[in-house]
């Protein structure tokens, strides 16, 4: 068994899919209509066969307190690994990102958390190598 | 609840310890950097609950900033404690 899609639930996916394509750097894999909504899914581009990312409408009524409530308690909706993450974060502030929580050393990983104007907040973290 | 009582707790002087570090934490920050810097592995609901200690006695504040509580040291409560026993006085041995 293999991992094939993980996700966030999104205000907006429109505007999730320039936030995560255009900020963050993924890339469009598969952005299908389906009535009001859309099955968009975005990818790594060093990993374009990878794992999809999907970018979920948030319609469903449970989904917004239980995404505010984590929020409320700066508890991240899922994690991304960066190489460099002192350089993301620089690239990410200049582009606008908010991040809530800047890059802190935490022993064998750094992480920062951001906000991804969609509801989420959204850890970034780098693996120290291991000495 | 007295600041005398707040800060007896090893728990409660971590997480000012760690708000000195950095101030404007959310409890997912705080309860990381327990763990990972202090090997404290409390529950988020517990360490929230030192937090309302801390809060009761005015040693943080806090504010909730997009969509997140923050929390920041506040040190002044701490200066009863040097007032009422000051560090230098005139009453030396002279």
């Amino acid at each position: 068994m293999r991992i094939h899609l993980a996700g966030v639930f999104v205000d907006d996916q429109q505007k999730a899919l320039r936030f995560y394509t255009e900020t963050l750097g993924f890339q469009l894999k598969h952005n299908i209509p389906l009535g009001e909504y859309a099955w968009i899914t975005v990818v790594s581009p060093e990993d374009p066969e990878g794992t999809e990312f999907l970018l979920e409408p948030d319609n469903h009524p449970a989904v917004r307190p239980f995404v505010d409530a984590i929020g409320a308690d700066g508890i991240p909706s899922t994690s991304f690994a960066v190489d460099d993450l002192q350089a993301e974060y620089e690239r990410l502030v200049a582009a606008g990102v908010k991040f809530v929580q800047p890059p802190t050393d935490l022993g064998p990983v750094i992480t920062a958390v951001l906000d991804d104007t969609c509801g989420n907040l959204i850890q970034i973290q780098e693996q120290k190598p291991q000495p | 609840m007295d600041v005398y009582r707040a800060i007896a707790d090893p728990t409660r002087r971590a997480i000012l310890d760690e708000l000195v570090d950095r101030s404007g934490q959310s409890l997912f920050e705080l309860c990381a950097r327990l763990t990972m810097k202090h090997g404290i592995n409390s529950s988020r609901q517990a360490i929230a609950q030192h937090l309302g200690v801390l809060e009761a006695a005015g040693l943080i504040r806090t504010r909730r900033v997009g969509r997140s509580k923050l929390h920041w040291y506040q040190g002044d409560p701490l200066k009863a404690i040097a007032e009422r026993w000051p560090i230098a006085t005139d009453e030396r041995d002279t």
